[in-house]
């Protein structure tokens, strides 16, 4: 940092170079911390085929990243790329209805005075703090009991559903949507429907591309519902598809799964650096009230 | 909050609020009320096991049976040994580095905030997947950086796993965490800090005395869905487990064990531990919240 800058002279004032180096260095640790896994991952699915858990793993040694991929499309007929659009479809058509479904009920506890609207937003805030995996097992006996098993209806049911969604979507409608413009609508005639998809929506946009991403997310991570509910490995996502190579030892090669795993991490990574914004907003909604 | 007032109308809440309420009801409230009231038969099978095991009411046989099933109780003391031990280290963890990057002395705080978070775009089942190569028991690259200096780790011994799994889990949450604790550190007054500063307190002392008990309410709500977090420990030991060589057992944490169960053909008993998990962690959810908004008046 240069000393001429005004910016540089007042932090110099501000904090000493001690200070400065030990939390540096604090947070250079922390960051290796994080990040190593994920280095390693990399380098190791760009390493040639066979060779991915020899050496020290810290470096680049040969290329054979397309041939990896190569071989990971091959194994059981490509079933790999199978499980990856099965997993976009089921969060993405999930989150989808699922962010409809939010919006729609978080307008309604935002917007319109009902008796027992306060007890219905206590039940869905009480949900949020259930943890989701307790549902997994009575929701597979269930739906075994309807014979939705091996059946994307039992996946995508459950996931459509997300207290944690409505909770955003009512914080954001509050915020963001004006009485008055829902107000004006009404003079002008608009029915109650129309002014929500026309107006109130538009106003909770970047709330709502919010509320996707957390069920998108949330979806993707969602292991033991689909592990359960879908036998058939042609309909599982890529998350239960994986964990099944890794466990099956021999009959995959580990380095497939190695590769897999870079593969299966490159979509969310990217959804997250892109959209940075949205995901901090969600998660501060619900910390600083 | 102002609202829209309106002489009562059903119609509109019912058209927005309906769609939502009537799932809830079917994937949230039911399966609850299903467990529950499957939990309360038994499952009974003739002695030669020729004829369709048959459904007894008996209200407490699940529950006697769980709580004198020592790998069930097992379980529930691991997952209550991992919550005490990991989720007060990431929290610490955690505010640390919300403080560490809220810090004057911080540069780049962009770039750390993201990479601390990045492991939280990586999903539990990947991430275990990921660290279950780090872990393995031929090809570690942790144990190939320490062997110059003597060191190897044990990642799957009966007594180091636990910890191997909660390694796992805090690399997980520990930044998403950070951000939570970041954004009060971010609401706090300016005006508050300076008043620090002009009192002649340390960058130290005013992290200490002024802004952690500012963010204390952050820190509650990260802890409670920490400690619901723990209760449902699952899909990091199931991806160590076929690699564990046995360390990680099929009853390690509740749900597993719950699982397991399932997978034996008893589900009255899996319902029976799942009843059994959700109270307890009802329980100490209300009892935490309890502690800590008593010693906000006080």
């Amino acid at each position: 940092m240069t000393a001429i800058s005004p910016r540089g002279i007042r932090s110099r004032r501000d904090t000493s170079p001690l200070s400065r180096t030990v939390v540096m260095v604090l947070l250079a640790v922390s960051t290796i911390y994080f990040l190593f896994p994920l280095w390693w991952l990399l380098v190791a699915a760009t390493k040639p085929f066979g060779e991915q858990f020899s050496g020290s793993g810290l470096w680049f040694d040969g290329f054979g990243l397309f041939d990896n991929l190569a071989r990971l499309t091959a194994q059981n007929d490509g079933i790999f790329w199978q499980w990856m659009l099965n997993s976009l479809v089921y969060c993405g058509l999930g989150a989808a209805i699922g962010t409809v479904l939010s919006a729609m009920g978080g307008y309604a506890l935002a917007k319109y005075d009902f008796p027992g609207r306060g007890a219905a937003f206590g039940v869905i805030l009480a949900a949020v703090l259930v943890p989701k995996i307790l549902f997994t097992l009575p929701l597979y006996l269930m739906f075994s009991g309807v014979h939705l098993i091996n059946n994307p209806l039992a996946v995508l049911l459950p996931s459509i559903v997300s207290p944690f969604g409505v909770y955003l979507a009512r914080v954001f409608a509050a915020q963001s949507v004006p009485d008055e413009v829902i107000e004006a609508g009404r003079l002008d005639g608009a029915s109650e429907f129309r002014i929500f998809r026309a107006i109130s929506t538009k106003m909770m946009l970047p709330a709502l591309v919010t509320i996707f991403l957390f069920q998108f997310v949330d979806i993707w991570n969602n292991y033991l519902l689909p592990a359960m509910v879908l036998g058939d490995d042609h309909m599982q996502p890529v998350t239960v598809g994986l964990v099944g190579w890794n466990a099956s030892h021999v009959a995959v090669p580990p380095p497939l799964v190695v590769i897999g795993s870079l593969v299966s991490v490159v979509p969310l990574i990217v959804a997250f650096l892109a959209l940075q914004r949205f995901w901090r907003a969600g998660m501060t909604a619900g910390a600083v009230k | 909050m102002a609202r829209v007032r309106r002489s009562f109308d059903w119609r509109s809440p019912l058209l927005f609020l309906g769609p939502f309420a009537v799932l809830f009801l079917a994937m949230y409230i039911a399966p609850i009320v299903y467990a529950f009231v499957s939990s309360l038969f038994t499952v009974k099978r003739s002695g030669l096991g020729l004829t369709a095991p048959t459904q007894v009411f008996d209200p407490f046989a699940n529950y006697a049976h769980a709580f004198a099933d020592p790998d069930f109780v097992a379980s529930l003391g691991r997952v209550a040994l991992f919550g005490v031990v990991q989720v007060p280290l990431m929290l610490g963890l955690a505010l640390a580095l919300a403080l560490l990057i809220d810090s004057k002395s911080a540069r780049g705080k962009g770039f750390f905030r993201l990479s601390s978070f990045l492991p939280y775009a990586i999903p539990g089942v990947s991430a275990a997947l990921v660290w279950s190569f780090m872990y393995s028991t031929t090809s570690s690259p942790i144990n190939h950086l320490l062997e110059p200096l003597g060191i190897h780790l044990p990642f799957f011994d009966d007594g180091t796993v636990l910890w191997s799994v909660a390694n796992i889990v805090t690399w997980s949450w520990t930044g998403y965490n950070m951000i939570i604790i970041y954004a009060a550190l971010q609401s706090i007054p300016a005006e508050v800090l300076e008043a620090a500063k002009l009192d002649g307190a340390s960058a130290f002392r005013t992290a200490w005395s002024v802004k952690i008990p500012m963010v204390r309410s952050a820190i509650v709500l990260t802890a409670v869905f920490s400690i619901i977090g723990s209760a449902q420990l699952y899909n990091e030991p199931t991806v160590l487990q076929p690699i564990s060589g046995g360390s990680v057992s099929s009853t390690f944490t509740p749900i597993m064990s719950a699982q397991a169960a399932v997978g034996a053909g008893n589900y009255p008993y899996a319902a029976a531990q799942s009843v059994i998990l959700a109270v307890l962690v009802g329980v100490i959810s209300f009892v935490f919240f309890r502690l800590t908004s008593k010693g906000e008046k006080a």
